[in-house]
């Protein structure tokens, strides 16, 4: 049997089940505003989003190779295609452009016009630290470690704190080779 | 005669987590069922080392005069496989609507702790019902 054609995230987008976006992000909302009540630092609540959503894209990547029908990006550059034009359509219902390649062609920048997580969200003073979506660079952090890519996921442009848009910075650290046997000495 | 005889799945270090036996024939013990999972993760990648060509994905297909095995390897290294009756059609969908039940039920699980056991009704039940569904619905996928 030939392999099933990938769908678009359009298509994957329409064919799942979804929730009332308010719901969505006033849940999200009210999850951040408990993690700042329990934790106090700024700092922490930071560190425990990214920690969530770790554990969020460990477990969304089958999900995402499941309902999509991805097969295996020949290079880094297709990775990032997939994950702004697939990979974020499918689940939040926008799309993301790629930009910024670095000359090694091993770090690239997601910018995000639109963001369904802060519809209702200022920021007071007392938070400025606070990288509210902090929960995306983990997800994507963890899903891409489960396809052997160990990156590192940084915020650079952030409405909430007075920017133009979204800016995800993600950076390749190193590619685990999956073949079986591992080497000895790992 | 059900023509599925049973289902496997495998985690990526060739643990087994799940195994169901759809057959009267054949049925195995614990102990049988988990050697045969890791003698099969082992031999899948074997496979793959042994392939002429690059970028080989390992056996997916393994017929004998008394069964067929269907392997489908997630890219995330989880492995479902099926053995049936020779000649039983269209379980590469089958494998993948699986594979679709297991994102859904399984990892969305909150109790569920990655690569252990699989042990969620949800699952358990609607696995059973794909199994059971005329294998004609299938095509249509």
């Amino acid at each position: 049997m030939a392999p099933l054609a990938p769908k678009t995230g359009d298509a994957v987008f329409a064919s799942v089940d979804r929730v009332n976006a308010e719901l969505f992000t006033l849940t999200y909302g009210a999850m951040v505003r408990q993690l700042l009540t329990d934790l106090e630092e700024v700092d922490e609540v930071n560190k425990q989003l990214d920690q969530m959503g770790y554990n969020i894209g460990v477990r969304l990547i089958d999900e995402f190779l499941a309902k999509s029908n991805v097969s295996r990006c020949v290079d880094f550059k297709e990775t990032a295609d997939v994950i702004a034009k697939v990979g974020f359509k499918m689940f939040l219902g926008i799309t993301a452009s790629v930009t910024s390649w670095d000359a090694e062609g091993t770090s690239f920048s997601l910018v995000l016009e639109d963001n369904p997580l802060v519809d209702f969200v200022e920021l007071p003073d007392t938070c400025q630290g606070l990288h509210y979506c902090n929960i995306l660079s983990g997800v994507l952090r963890g899903a891409l470690e489960m396809v052997s890519m160990k990156t590192e996921v940084t915020w650079v442009r952030d409405m909430l704190h007075g920017d133009d848009a979204y800016e995800l910075r993600v950076k390749l650290l190193k590619q685990v080779p999956e073949e079986y046997p591992y080497k000895d000495d790992e | 005669m059900a023509a599925i005889y049973s289902l496997f799945i495998i985690n990526k270090s060739g643990g087994l987590i799940f195994y169901k036996d759809y057959g009267s024939a054949g049925r195995m013990d614990t102990n049988d069922s988990l050697r045969l999972a890791s003698l099969w993760h082992s031999m899948h990648a074997i496979s793959q080392q042994l392939s002429p060509t690059t970028g080989c994905a390992g056996i997916e297909l393994l017929q004998a005069h008394t069964f067929d095995l269907h392997c489908f390897q997630a890219l995330t290294g989880t492995k479902f496989f099926v053995v049936c009756e020779p000649g039983t059609l269209h379980m590469e969908a089958l494998l993948k609507v699986i594979y679709e039940l297991y994102t859904d039920y399984v990892l969305k699980n909150p109790f569920y702790e990655m690569e252990m056991p699989i042990r969620c009704e949800l699952f358990d039940l609607n696995l059973s019902q794909v199994i059971q569904k005329d294998r004609v619905a299938l095509l249509g996928r």
